[in-house]
């Protein structure tokens, strides 16, 4: 990163829980001659503080169940946060109403994992694309609109006289294209790309993962780039977050984090790549499994897997602190040095 | 003798207006311990080769041509008796999604059991005993508490070991595994396949492993097959293939991964996708998306040729290996 880059979309202090335990009636219990009442929360983001730059392409990994893709949805306003403020080039941007946030929304768009689920079924490609068109520039006219069609159809390099078919006349890796032209019709200027490539055939992934730098390139985006895959944030990424549990416990750029990985999750995590030049799997074994954001670990939300653990990771949560090889790391025993 | 030797195999799905051929000419053997790696993109037909094994495909699929010789018998043309005998017995299957394949109304224990009990004239309490074994082998944490749990109460790591405990439950020759790890998170899919991979060679078991990751063949399998269309189209030693691949499938494979290009630049490609079975290209399948394709390859499937330890469909390698053989004649 160079000192001129800004910051385009700043998440701050995002905390995100999903409440479990239904209406008020449902909640309370009578026990040992005493009403209880009980609530329980998935905490899915619990203090994340990002800022995506513009230009850049920040990707956020981490397994099922990190918040990853919670955080892409309510940056996008798909959810509402718990805790904390989105401010998009300055602005907040999360409490605002429908109105107030239309124009955001033509400058933020989001591209999903799955092509089968997100293009309407019952909608023609010429309609699909046609339609955020209409809605975000309701004085163009007809012509315009199809001139608009026609090309972002050919920039992801779709025929644009497939226009009169239907989505599951496609294949994965086309329907995927077209998921991209949509997000492209309205010329934005951030893309949330949740999984973009995860249900996609490894040689159909190439495919998509070139269009997405080409229309970085030409169109000079910035992407919020969400995928569980290491080896695709390493080609793609600028910059790099990794979290577990709803935090985040390295953030660094996509070179520094590849070649020198702080956090022992970091670590674990990309020696769980299978390589093409390993004989055996040569991973770091990790003591048991990522444990429910129902009820979060006290302390490092990693320390009941880590295996350089002591009493403080049990009891105090780490924040990022900026380390010199240029990361920031959220971990004790990074930060005292034992690590 | 090989322990499977599977030959000229043809699977057939038969649908309205005609049949589809899911499998054609499919050749490969697997030796005793020995791990292979069935590798291709979705649709290349390589869950049908391993379901096919054991005579699983469900109509309208059927086996059209070829055996199956597992220890000399031909399991294609055995009675559904008789191979119930085979399976899960000699050989045991993995698949994808362990929420599927365990029953969500019966314990852990009750599933052991009843498999045990299928195959062997055995005692509830001597079941549960190689139950509870073969979970400690897998490495679950507490067994003896799991054996009273359901389904539903185990993470997904620990259902897959479970699965695993399972198909080692009668101490099979033979194990199928169909994307084992492809439903699970990147840790844990690392910890299952390295546990998988340690019991086969305790044991001496042959694995097959079907997988669409060329990582995880990479470090688990001693052979692998690429397949494409309903083909075979390269076999050999796993190192030789993915150091050296032949095909030029195989090779667009190989380069299309993010771990092979400079960071920020373009990514090889292969353009197009794989065909429907119902439109297969003539002659060789991958002609369509096939950089070095000819007249020839449009018009007849090229024979195997040997490259090295590697078996090759291609014209392109099989012209390459002649104007080699060429060379060296004229330099002698």
């Amino acid at each position: 990163m160079t000192s001129q880059s800004s910051t385009l979309v700043d998440i701050r202090g995002l905390e995100k829980r999903f409440d479990l335990s239904g209406g008020l009636l449902e909640q309370i219990s009578f026990k040992g001659g005493r009403f209880h009442r009980k609530q329980e929360a998935v905490h899915a983001i619990n203090g994340v503080d990002l800022q995506v730059q513009k230009g850049e392409a920040l990707c956020v990994v981490g397994e099922s169940g990190c918040g990853k893709s919670t955080v892409a949805r309510t940056v996008m306003g798909l959810l509402s946060p718990s805790a904390g403020e989105i401010h998009y080039d300055g602005q907040r941007i999360d409490h605002l109403d429908g109105k107030e946030v239309l124009p955001y929304r033509r400058k933020m768009q989001m591209i999903f994992q799955n092509p089968y689920a997100s293009l309407n079924p019952r909608m023609t490609i010429q309609q699909t694309l046609e339609e955020p068109i209409r809605f975000h520039q309701p004085d163009a006219s007809e012509p315009q609109i199809r001139d608009k069609v026609q090309d972002v159809m050919e920039s992801v390099g779709i025929d644009p006289d497939w226009g009169s078919r239907f989505g599951h006349e496609f294949s994965g890796g086309q329907r995927q294209r077209i998921a991209i032209a949509r997000a492209l019709a309205v010329d934005p200027e951030f893309i949330v790309a949740d999984e973009p490539i995860s249900a996609l055939d490894v040689s159909i992934q190439a495919q998509v993962l070139n269009l997405l730098m080409e229309a970085q390139e030409s169109r000079n985006l910035t992407y919020l780039f969400i995928t569980h895959d290491l080896a695709v944030v390493e080609h793609f990424g600028t910059r790099v977050a990794v979290m577990y549990l709803g935090r985040v416990c390295e953030l660094a750029d996509t070179r520094t984090l590849f070649s020198t990985p702080r956090h022992p999750y970091t670590q674990a995590l990309l020696s769980a790549i299978p390589k093409l030049e390993d004989d055996r799997p040569n991973h770091i074994r990790l003591q048991g499994e990522v444990p429910t954001p129902v009820q979060l670990p006290s302390g490092c939300v990693f320390h009941g897997r880590c295996p350089y653990a002591d009493d403080r990771c049990r009891q105090e949560i780490p924040q990022l602190i900026a380390t010199d090889g240029g990361a920031q790391v959220a971990c004790h025993a990074v930060e005292e040095g034992r690590l | 003798m090989s322990l499977l030797e599977v030959k000229d195999l043809d699977v057939r799905f038969a649908v309205r207006g005609g049949d589809l051929t899911a499998l054609r000419g499919i050749s490969f053997s697997l030796d005793k311990g020995e791990r292979l790696g069935l590798v291709g993109e979705s649709g290349a037909g390589k869950s049908v080769a391993a379901f096919s094994i054991l005579n699983l495909i469900a109509r309208p699929g059927y086996i059209a041509a070829g055996q199956i010789l597992f220890e000399g018998k031909d399991l294609a043309a055995m009675s559904e008796r008789e191979l119930r005998k085979i399976r899960g017995n000699r050989i045991a299957m993995i698949f994808q999604d362990p929420m599927m394949t365990l029953n969500p109304v019966l314990t852990i224990g009750t599933q052991m059991v009843e498999a045990l009990k299928a195959h062997r004239r055995i005692s509830t309490r001597a079941a549960r005993d190689i139950a509870l074994n073969k979970l400690r082998k897998v490495q679950i944490p507490s067994p003896e508490k799991r054996l009273d749990q359901y389904p539903h109460e185990l993470s997904g790591g620990m259902r897959q070991r479970v699965i695993i405990a399972i198909a080692l439950l009668l101490d099979p020759e033979i194990i199928i595994a169909d994307e084992p790890t492809t439903a699970l998170d990147v840790t844990i899919q690392a910890e299952i396949m390295a546990l998988l991979l340690e019991l086969c060679e305790q044991d001496n078991v042959a694995l097959m492993l079907i997988t669409h990751d060329l990582g995880v063949v990479s470090q688990v399998t001693q052979r692998m097959l690429v397949m494409y269309s309903g083909r075979i189209i390269e076999q050999g030693p796993t190192r030789e293939i993915i150091n050296d691949a032949q095909h030029p499938y195989t090779q667009g494979l190989i380069n299309a991964l993010p771990q092979m290009g400079e960071p920020g630049e373009r990514l090889f490609q292969i353009p197009g996708s794989m065909p429907s079975l119902k439109n297969v290209p003539t002659g060789c399948p991958f002609h369509p998306r096939c950089g070095f394709a000819t007249d020839q390859c449009k018009r007849r499937m090229p024979e195997y040729v040997r490259s090295g330890n590697v078996d090759v469909a291609c014209y392109e390698v099989s012209n390459l290996i002649e104007q080699e053989k060429c060379m060296q004649e004229v330099e002698s």
